[in-house]
C-alpha cells in the first residue's frame, strides 16, 4: 500500500493573528507553526493502514523551507519519507494542481488530507485533487478502514446524518475526529526522522485564481454583561429585547 | 450570463443554508444586472421549490432523478454543471456545507473557476474587480479575495445571510435532465444513515445553539440542555471531552476537532472555554456563559454572562424561555 499524506504547515490554534504592511500580509512574528491538526488523524490513520497491511506513507508540503520542522515532526510520527514543494502557495489552486502533479508521477493507492486547513479555510484542496486526478475524493470522512487489498470503506458526514461508502483504490480522502488517535513522536522516531529522506522539489507551472488582497479582524466584543444568578429568567428578556436573538 | 445557485433538499424541503445562498445568489444577480436561477437535486416537494421566488430566485431547473435522493458528487456536480451551461452562468453560488463545498470544488476544476468558501460578504464589483470578503484563521481573521477567473464559485457561510420572508412571487420550475450514466453513480453511498433530529433542527444551521460541557457531570443532567434547547427551539452541542467520554454522540461536539457552528446565539453550559472550543464557536453573533467559576476563560469571549451552578440557574431559564411569547 502506497499512501501520500499531504500536511499544510499552520499557526497553533492559541496563536495571536496579526497582519503587516497595511493589512496585507500575515505576520508570521512569534508565531508558532504546527502540523495542520486535522492532518494528523489522516497521518496517523496512514500509518495504521501501513502497521496492518505494509507498504510506506510519504507526507507531502508544499510551502517554503520553514515549514520542514513539522515535516520533520511528520516523519518522526510514523511516515517513511517526504516531499516538499518548495512554494509560496497563493490559493487553494495553486495547492491542489501542486499535489496533483506529484500524484500523477507516483501511483499512490491512497491520498489522504485533513478535513480543512485551519488557516485558510478552505475545505477545497481534497476534493479538487480528487477531480484533477478523476478519482473519487470522499470528504470529510471519519472512518477508513480496507474491506480488502483493493477497496476501502469510509464513513463521512454529511449535514445530518452519515454515509457509508466503498471506493477502489486509488481515491482521496479527508479526515476528521475520530478517524485515529494522533499519535506523539517518540525519542526513536525523532532519532531516525533525521536521516530519513525529505525530497525539496520546484513547483510545476500553474496559476492561482484567487487573489488574496487584504485582511481585517472582526470587531472586539463590547464586553460581558453580567446578570445575578438569582435573577437568572432577567437573560431570557434581554436576549429578547436587548440582543434581539430569540 | 446569470447566477445559478445550488440548493440542497431535506426531507422535502430546503435546507435553510440553501435558502440563504438563494438568497444571497439574487443580491448578486440584482448587483450584475441580471437574473439568478436555482438548481434543485432528488426529493423535494414542488412548492418547496417554488417558494424560492421568496429569495428572488426567477427560475427553479430541477433534476428529480431517483438516483440522486444520496449526494453522490460525480453526479452532482455532472447536474449542476449542465445547469450552468444552459444557464450561461458566470456566478454559481452554494451553501458551505460539506455537500456544497465539495461540488463547487469539482466544480472549479471542471469550469476553471476561481472559488471563495466561507464567504460572509456579498461581492464588490467597482473598478472590474469582484472581491468577496471570507471567515480565515478559524474565526480570527477575515480575507478579501478578488476572484479572477470567468466563472466565480462562492460556498455562503451558514448563517451570515437572512433569508427574506417577504412572501411574494413564485419562481417557474422546470425539469432538468443530465442524462446520467451509471458510472457517475460508481462512488454512490451503500447506505445513508440520517441522524433522528428530533424538532428537525440540525446544528450546522442551527440560529440557536445550547451547548453542555464537563461541569454538567453526567449524561443524566442533559435534560437541563435539552429542555433549554426545546424551549428556544435550539439545537445542541456539547464540549469535546463531554463526547470523548460518549455522554453525547461525537456529531455534537464542536470546536477545532468538531465542527464549527456560526449561529445567533450560542449558550455555554459549564464549558471552561478553552482556546480550542472557541474555535468552533467564536463566530457567533451573541454568547451567553453560565459557569460557577467567575475565572472561567469563556467569559471574556461572551456577551452576557450567569457566575453560578447550572443545576439552580439553568431550570430558571427554561421557566423563563417557556414563558415567552411565540
Ligand atoms: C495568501 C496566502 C498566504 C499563504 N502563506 C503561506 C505560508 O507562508 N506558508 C505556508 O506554508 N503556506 C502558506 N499558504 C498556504 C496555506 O497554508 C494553505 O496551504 C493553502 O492556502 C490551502 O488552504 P485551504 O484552507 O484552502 O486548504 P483546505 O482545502 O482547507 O485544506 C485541506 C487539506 O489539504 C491539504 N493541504 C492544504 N494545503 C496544503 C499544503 N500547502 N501542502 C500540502 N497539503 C495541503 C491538507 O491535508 C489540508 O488538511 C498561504 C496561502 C495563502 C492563500
Ligand atoms: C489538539 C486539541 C484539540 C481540542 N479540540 C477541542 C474541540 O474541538 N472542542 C472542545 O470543546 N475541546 C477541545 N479540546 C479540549 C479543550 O482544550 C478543553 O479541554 C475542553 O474544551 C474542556 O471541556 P469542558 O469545558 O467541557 O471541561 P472543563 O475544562 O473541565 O470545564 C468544565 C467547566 O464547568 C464548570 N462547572 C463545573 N461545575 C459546574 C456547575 N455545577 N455549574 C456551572 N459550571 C460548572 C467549571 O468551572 C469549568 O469551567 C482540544 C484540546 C486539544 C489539545
Amino acid at each position: 500500500m502506497k499512501i501520500l499524506v499531504c500536511i499544510s504547515n499552520v499557526p497553533d490554534t492559541t496563536s495571536k493573528i496579526n497582519f503587516t504592511g497595511d493589512n496585507k500580509e500575515f505576520d508570521k512574528n512569534g508565531v508558532q507553526f504546527v502540523i495542520n491538526p486535522w492532518d494528523e488523524y489522516a497521518l496517523t490513520r496512514a500509518i495504521e493502514i501501513k502497521e496492518a497491511k505494509g507498504g510506506t506513507v510519504t507526507v507531502l508540503n508544499v510551502g517554503e523551507a520553514d515549514a520542514e520542522p513539522n515535516i520533520r515532526k511528520a516523519l518522526a510520527i510514523g511516515a517513511d519519507d517526504a516531499i516538499r514543494v518548495n512554494a509560496h502557495p497563493k490559493d487553494a489552486f495553486f495547492v491542489a494542481q501542486q499535489i496533483t502533479a506529484v500524484a500523477k508521477e507516483n501511483n499512490y493507492d491512497m491520498i489522504l488530507m485533513g478535513k480543512e486547513s485551519i488557516d485558510y479555510n478552505g475545505f477545497q484542496v481534497h476534493n479538487m485533487v480528487g477531480e484533477m486526478l478523476g478519482i473519487p475524493s470522499v470528504t470529510p470522512a471519519f472512518k477508513l478502514d480496507m474491506v480488502d487489498d483493493s477497496t476501502a470503506r469510509l464513513e463521512r458526514e454529511i449535514e445530518g446524518g452519515k454515509e457509508v461508502v466503498e471506493v477502489k483504490l486509488p481515491f482521496v480522502a479527508s479526515a476528521q475526529q475520530p478517524m485515529s488517535e494522533p499519535r506523539i513522536p517518540n525519542m526513536r522516531g525523532i532519532m531516525t526522522a533525521r536521516t530519513k529522506p525529505l525530497a525539496v522539489r520546484e513547483p510545476v507551472g500553474a496559476e492561482a485564481k484567487a487573489e488574496y488582497v487584504g485582511y481585517s479582524k472582526p470587531e472586539k466584543k463590547g464586553g460581558v454583561k453580567m446578570i445575578d444568578p438569582e435573577n437568572a429568567g432577567e437573560l431570557i428578556a434581554l436576549l429578547r429585547n436587548e440582543a434581539k436573538v430569540l | 450570463m446569470s447566477v445559478l445557485v445550488f440548493v440542497e433538499g431535506l426531507n422535502g424541503e430546503i435546507k435553510k443554508s440553501s435558502l440563504e445562498a438563494a438568497a444571497y445568489g439574487s443580491q448578486v444577480a440584482q448587483t450584475l444586472g441580471t437574473s439568478a436561477t436555482a438548481v434543485a437535486i432528488g426529493e423535494v416537494h414542488e412548492e418547496a421549490l417554488a417558494k424560492l421566488g421568496e429569495q428572488g430566485i426567477s427560475k427553479v431547473l430541477y433534476d428529480a432523478d431517483s438516483r440522486l435522493n444520496q449526494f453522490v458528487a460525480d453526479a452532482y456536480v455532472k447536474v449542476i454543471a449542465k445547469a450552468a451551461q444552459q444557464e450561461s452562468a458566470k456566478v454559481l453560488v452554494f451553501a458551505n456545507s460539506n455537500i456544497g463545498a465539495a461540488v463547487g470544488s469539482k466544480l472549479a476544476v471542471r469550469l476553471n473557476g476561481s472559488l471563495a468558501t466561507n464567504v460572509t460578504t456579498l461581492p464588490k464589483t467597482d473598478g472590474g474587480q469582484f472581491v468577496v470578503t471570507r471567515g480565515v484563521f478559524s474565526g480570527k481573521a477575515f480575507a478579501d479575495v478578488a476572484l479572477t477567473s470567468d466563472v466565480k464559485i462562492i460556498a455562503v457561510k451558514k448563517n451570515a445571510f437572512e433569508v427574506s420572508s417577504n412572501g411574494g412571487s413564485t419562481a417557474a420550475v422546470e425539469k432538468l435532465s443530465a442524462d446520467l450514466a451509471d458510472a457517475d453513480f460508481a462512488a454512490a453511498p451503500k447506505e445513508t444513515v440520517m441522524q433522528d433530529t428530533d424538532g428537525g433542527i440540525l446544528l450546522p444551521e442551527a440560529e440557536i445553539v445550547v451547548s453542555g460541557g464537563r461541569g454538567l457531570k453526567g449524561p443524566e443532567n442533559w435534560h437541563l440542555v435539552e429542555d433549554l434547547a426545546k424551549a428556544l427551539g435550539a439545537a445542541t452541542a456539547c464540549s469535546k471531552p463531554v463526547s470523548d467520554l460518549d455522554w453525547r454522540p461525537h456529531h455534537e461536539h464542536v470546536g477545532q476537532t468538531g465542527i464549527t457552528v456560526s449561529p445567533n446565539l450560542y449558550i455555554a453550559i459549564g464549558i471552561s472555554g478553552a482556546i480550542q472550543h472557541l474555535a468552533g464557536v467564536n463566530s457567533s453573533k451573541v454568547i451567553v456563559v453560565i459557569n460557577k467559576d467567575p475565572e472561567a476563560p469563556f467569559f471574556k469571549a461572551a456577551d452576557y454572562g450567569i457566575v453560578g451552578d447550572a443545576f439552580d440557574v439553568v431550570p430558571k431559564l427554561i421557566e423563563a424561555a417557556k414563558a415567552l411569547d411565540k
